[in-house]
């Protein structure tokens, strides 16, 4: 068993500490004069310790700042809670602005010249974080912007004290917009369901049911059951009623939301295969890999960017697309000119020799980038998500990807329907002799298909770098699924791609609550194999002749 | 099904002719003695290198943790040789390629004990590839370091167990995140990769939870596959469940699942602060590859940070990066020390005094002098061997993550700590004893065994 008897030790070494530090400041400021005035107000002085080693004279300091109400400090505070605030030897605070490196005084925010030197982070952990937090939402109440003042609301809903309780009150009585006003009624219902006065529970109460969301149900129920008033038993039996249906619709849309996106993952991951198996009929083992160099030539773009336009670093992604669809294009079509194109007709060979090529990828990627996952980092504009409903979160990088997947799947289709290629493609897929008598190079066709597959694969493989892991093993995961995803769908048809893969991702993660994900999985695979028995061609069967 | 058929045969003749070329370099003059003699060897056989087996993937999945394990372990046996070796003899490292192959791992034992005569062997990660090679050490009677933190429930006499037992990691970092200073957790998700060593440890957590006065409402326990890579329900339950009480998650997910699942926490908003996680398979290397951003303030509980600042540590690392640089591993300077790194070295280091005290690598003399020998570790403590039941008493770190993928440590025990490896929560393991000293000679047993004299006869 861990003994606790460090922390002690630690404590009371950390007040010593602090008795120094402030000894040691007393000094400095009777022994010097310094040309930096403001280092006597106590504000700073609070702020200096917040540097201290002990959280627990942090706490006390920040307790002390939150009490000033001063508006000045939230900088600091914000900076404190990233790891931006930086201590100098003699016990001064500064903070650094996000990504900057020139030091800024604590109140003021004006650069502070000359820099000083041999500052060292501040050290932060949740502990402190979880103090500061609620006395930078009671600072941020009252702050101008909307965003602002609706993330305090929240931030102090549940983590409030009697003094941030009173702060909101007041922020309350003068908020104008109604979705700030929502948040922070929510947040002080939840602190007047405690109260002893039946008529502030019961007005709690109306606000619970009108917006409650399910963290209140603990205390709701405590009310339902135990309280003396029936009146407010009832109210807070509706209450519970109202947000459990509420409830369950938002555990509907989120399933129907995940399931989507798993969608269009799928679609990403078996599209090029929709058109290398499904249309050029190339039991193409090596798919994945083509994933797998769109991912890396995602990566590879983005270590270009780092070195050479670090600048534009942001935006790295934009031009990983059309790069990814070029290295992967041509990479298929070399493919397709050195190999595939002898073993047409031979199913059993193309199995083999493109499984082949596929190992030779994933050893010449991992002797090239290392058998090490890479890191391809989301762009901070595709990080976080927008929070439809309380507890409902759509992350940016999920929507990106169901976006892609669509205008993928568009440009496929049009490419297919609209365009000579397009038609020339769905002649030699129809009936090969005859597109051949009557002039179409069906060789050529051929090798820009299996390019295209490839090149589709590549665009995959930039979404999947955004969701999961870049590593040389990347198109393994992904091959199954994309094969189960055209099998189900029907050989041959792009239609049956896309509603096999949102069939599939929906019922998935509708399944995945109650079965979890290691049977969820087992249970699609089941039925699929059901399926494919009962329906042999996929959901959507090509009609009219085809040659195999 | 044929493809991975396949790939298995090709993997296995792969491995195979690797295998003969080293044995065909390097013949042996030990070769025609019986494996692990009991009595003294032949003089003979004193003057040749003593070999050593390394028994970790270089390829496969587990070649990503799995390879620095063996670069360490070259290191420290390089180390050793330029101090002069071992009773005047030199190490000579015998390094073979399981590739994550949990069948295979036995093959190799097998061919380093009988055909390579290894004095000892290190090796193995996952606790399937331990209890794949463990019969092969108890009936050859050979002698293996385990150096990664497992699930306990385990203690055999051919085992050095150099990694963390659940109660110097997993209950530790359970009771931090009870405490004040963790943020009073009252509610548990326990997630974690669906095979051995979560479940296990997972069916400790939960006893010990109970112990604490949780219910089995406020403990939500979910498994995920190997590789899993969607963990949208997964974090949208996680929210839900911690909605009205205070919540943290335990996450036993091993390997590069973990990514995924970070990722998907920080988008759908969960902050360190509110709801932490404390992972006990996710290190410095773990984080190497990857963006931590998003992961900012969640835990990880291990024995070894190598972020600790003492001068064994900085010597330790100091060590580790010059021999990278020599050797010019990938990686290069981005190259980190971890937990399991640390437990090799202080593994090597172990066996390497118990051969010197023991004044032979004969297996029973020096499992006899093994027991009691301190270590001075890279995390600054005194780390002792226990005779009993073959496990370290080691310290208890945990550490929040920082941006640069290092770990600030916020909480650590006075001291090392004796390892259970019966856990005392599961009913049914805490009437077990492991215990390899007199007159208990056992490491799963309820009443004393004596020793079988003439074992090997």
């Amino acid at each position: 068993m861990p003994t606790s008897v460090g922390i002690g030790n630690f404590r009371r070494l950390g007040e010593v500490l602090t008795v120094l530090r402030i000894a040691f400041i007393v000094a400095g400021l009777v022994g010097v004069i310094r040309s930096d005035a403001n280092a006597a107000e106590p504000l700073e002085e609070s702020l200096r310790e917040l540097a201290s080693p002990d959280s627990d004279v942090v706490e006390r300091r920040l307790n002390e700042l939150a009490a000033s109400g001063n508006a000045a400090l939230i900088p600091a505070l914000e900076a404190l809670c990233d790891a931006r605030l930086r201590v100098a030897p003699d016990g001064a605070v500064y903070y650094t602005a996000p990504k900057e490196r020139t030091l800024r005084h604590p109140l003021t925010g004006t650069i502070v010249d000359p820099q000083p030197s041999g500052t060292h982070e501040v050290e932060v952990n949740n502990q402190i974080r979880r103090q500061a937090l609620p006395v930078l939402a009671e600072l941020k109440l009252r702050s101008p912007a909307e965003a602002v003042r609706m993330a305090a609301a929240q931030e102090l809903d549940g983590r409030g004290d009697a003094e941030s309780v009173a702060i909101l009150r007041s922020a309350f009585k003068d908020e104008q917009v109604k979705r700030v006003r929502d948040a922070m009624a929510l947040a002080l219902a939840r602190w007047d369901l405690q109260s002893t006065d039946p008529e502030r529970q019961i007005a709690a109460l109306a606000i619970a049911r009108a917006l409650g969301t399910s963290s209140l149900k603990g205390e709701l129920k405590r009310l339902a059951g135990a309280t003396p008033d029936a009146s407010i038993r009832k109210a807070a039996a509706q209450a519970l009623d109202d947000i459990e249906s509420r409830q369950h619709f938002l555990d509907a849309v989120g399933a129907l939301f995940h399931g989507i996106s798993l969608a269009s993952i799928l679609l990403l991951a078996a599209l090029g295969l929709a058109v290398t198996f499904g249309l050029l009929g190339v039991i193409n083992m090596a798919h994945g890999e083509m994933l797998m160099l769109g991912a890396y030539a995602t990566y590879a773009v983005q270590m270009a960017f780092e070195r050479w336009l670090p600048g534009l670093v942001r935006y790295y992604l934009l031009a990983a697309v059309p790069v990814s669809f070029l290295a992967t294009l041509l990479a298929g079509v070399l493919l397709e000119k050195t190999v595939i194109r002898f073993l047409y007709g031979r199913p059993l060979e193309t199995l083999l020799a493109t499984w082949g090529i596929s190992l030779g990828l994933i050893q010449t990627v991992r002797l090239i980038f290392g058998a090490q996952n890479v890191a391809v980092a989301n762009p901070d504009w595709l990080g976080g998500g927008i929070e439809i409903a309380n507890g409902l979160v759509l992350p940016y990088n999920r929507l990106a990807v169901i976006a892609f997947a669509v205008a993928v799947a568009v440009a496929v289709w049009l490419l297919l329907q609209r365009t000579r290629l397009g038609l020339q493609v769905r002649a030699v897929t129809q009936n090969r002799a005859m597109a051949s008598c009557l002039g179409i190079a069906t060789r050529r066709i051929d090798m820009w298909m299996f390019g295209l597959g490839s090149g589709i694969a590549g665009l995959g493989g930039v979404a999947l770098s955004q969701i999961g892991n870049v590593g040389p093993e990347l198109g393994q995961t992904y091959i199954i699924d994309s094969f189960m995803v055209v099998v189900l769908g029907g050989v041959g048809r792009l239609a049956g791609t896309i509603v096999a893969s949102l069939g599939l991702g929906v019922i998935n993660k509708f399944l995945e609550p109650f079965a979890g994900a290691v049977l969820g999985k087992i249970v699609v695979l089941a039925f699929i194999i059901l399926f494919i028995q009962r329906r042999p061609q996929g959901i959507f069967a090509i009609k009219g002749r085809v040659e195999a | 099904m044929r493809a991975s058929f396949l790939l298995t045969a090709m993997t296995l003749s792969l491995a195979a002719a690797g295998c003969n070329k080293t044995e065909e370099a390097k013949p042996t003059a030990t070769a025609s003695a019986p494996a692990a003699a009991p009595a003294p060897m032949a003089p003979a056989a004193d003057t040749g290198p003593i070999k050593v087996g390394i028994l970790h993937s270089l390829s496969g999945t587990m070649a990503i943790s799995e390879t620095s394990l063996k670069d360490v372990a070259l290191m420290t046996i390089e180390e050793i040789n330029a101090a002069g070796g071992l009773l005047g003899r030199k190490l000579e490292p015998v390094v073979v390629d399981p590739a994550s192959n949990w069948p295979l791992f036995a093959e190799k034992a097998r061919d380093l004990i009988q055909n390579q005569k290894v004095a000892v062997t290190f090796g193995c990660w996952t606790s399937v590839s331990r209890k794949s090679v463990l019969p092969v050490f108890e009936e050859l009677d050979g002698l293996l370091f385990y150096p990664v933190q497992y699930e306990g429930e385990e203690s055999s006499f051919n085992v050095f167990y150099t990694g963390a037992a659940p109660n110097q990691q997993a209950i530790p970092a359970v009771e931090y995140l009870m405490g004040k200073k963790g943020g009073s957790a009252k509610r548990w998700v326990l997630l974690g990769t669906d095979y051995v060593y979560p479940r296990t440890t997972n069916k400790i957590l939960r006893y010990f939870l109970h112990s604490k006065g949780v219910a089995d409402d406020d403990i939500m326990e979910k498994y995920t596959p190997f590789g899993h890579a969607d963990y949208q329900t997964i974090v949208a339950d996680v929210k839900k469940f911690a909605a009205g009480k205070r919540t943290a998650v335990v996450s036993t997910i091993n390997g590069d699942s973990n990514v995924p699942f970070y990722k998907e926490l920080g988008n759908q908003g969960i902050k360190a602060e509110d709801i932490p996680v404390v992972a006990f398979s996710v290190g410095e290397e773990e984080l190497r590859g990857i963006d931590t951003k998003p992961l900012v303030g969640h835990l990880a509980a291990w024995n070894y940070f190598m972020s600790i600042d003492t001068p064994e540590n900085k010597a330790f690392i100091d060590k580790w990066m010059a021999y990278v640089k020599k050797n010019n591993l990938p990686g290069g300077e981005k190259r980190v020390t971890n937990d399991p790194m640390e437990a090799t070295y202080i593994g090597i280091k172990m066996w390497a005094h118990a051969v010197e005290q023991a004044k032979t690598t004969n297996v029973d003399a020096v499992r006899q002098a093994i027991g009691y020998q301190k270590v001075m570790a890279p995390s600054g403590f005194e780390i002792e061997m226990d005779a009993k039941n073959h496990h370290l008493h080691k310290p208890v770190f945990i550490g929040e993550v920082k941006a640069d993928g290092q770990f600030h440590v916020v909480w650590k025990t006075e001291g090392p700590i004796r390892a259970q490896a019966w856990s005392p929560y599961i009913p049914d393991s805490a009437k077990k004893v492991a215990d390899w000293t007199y007159p208990w000679v056992c490491g799963n047993c309820t009443e004393p065994k004596y020793v079988v004299i003439n074992r090997h006869a």
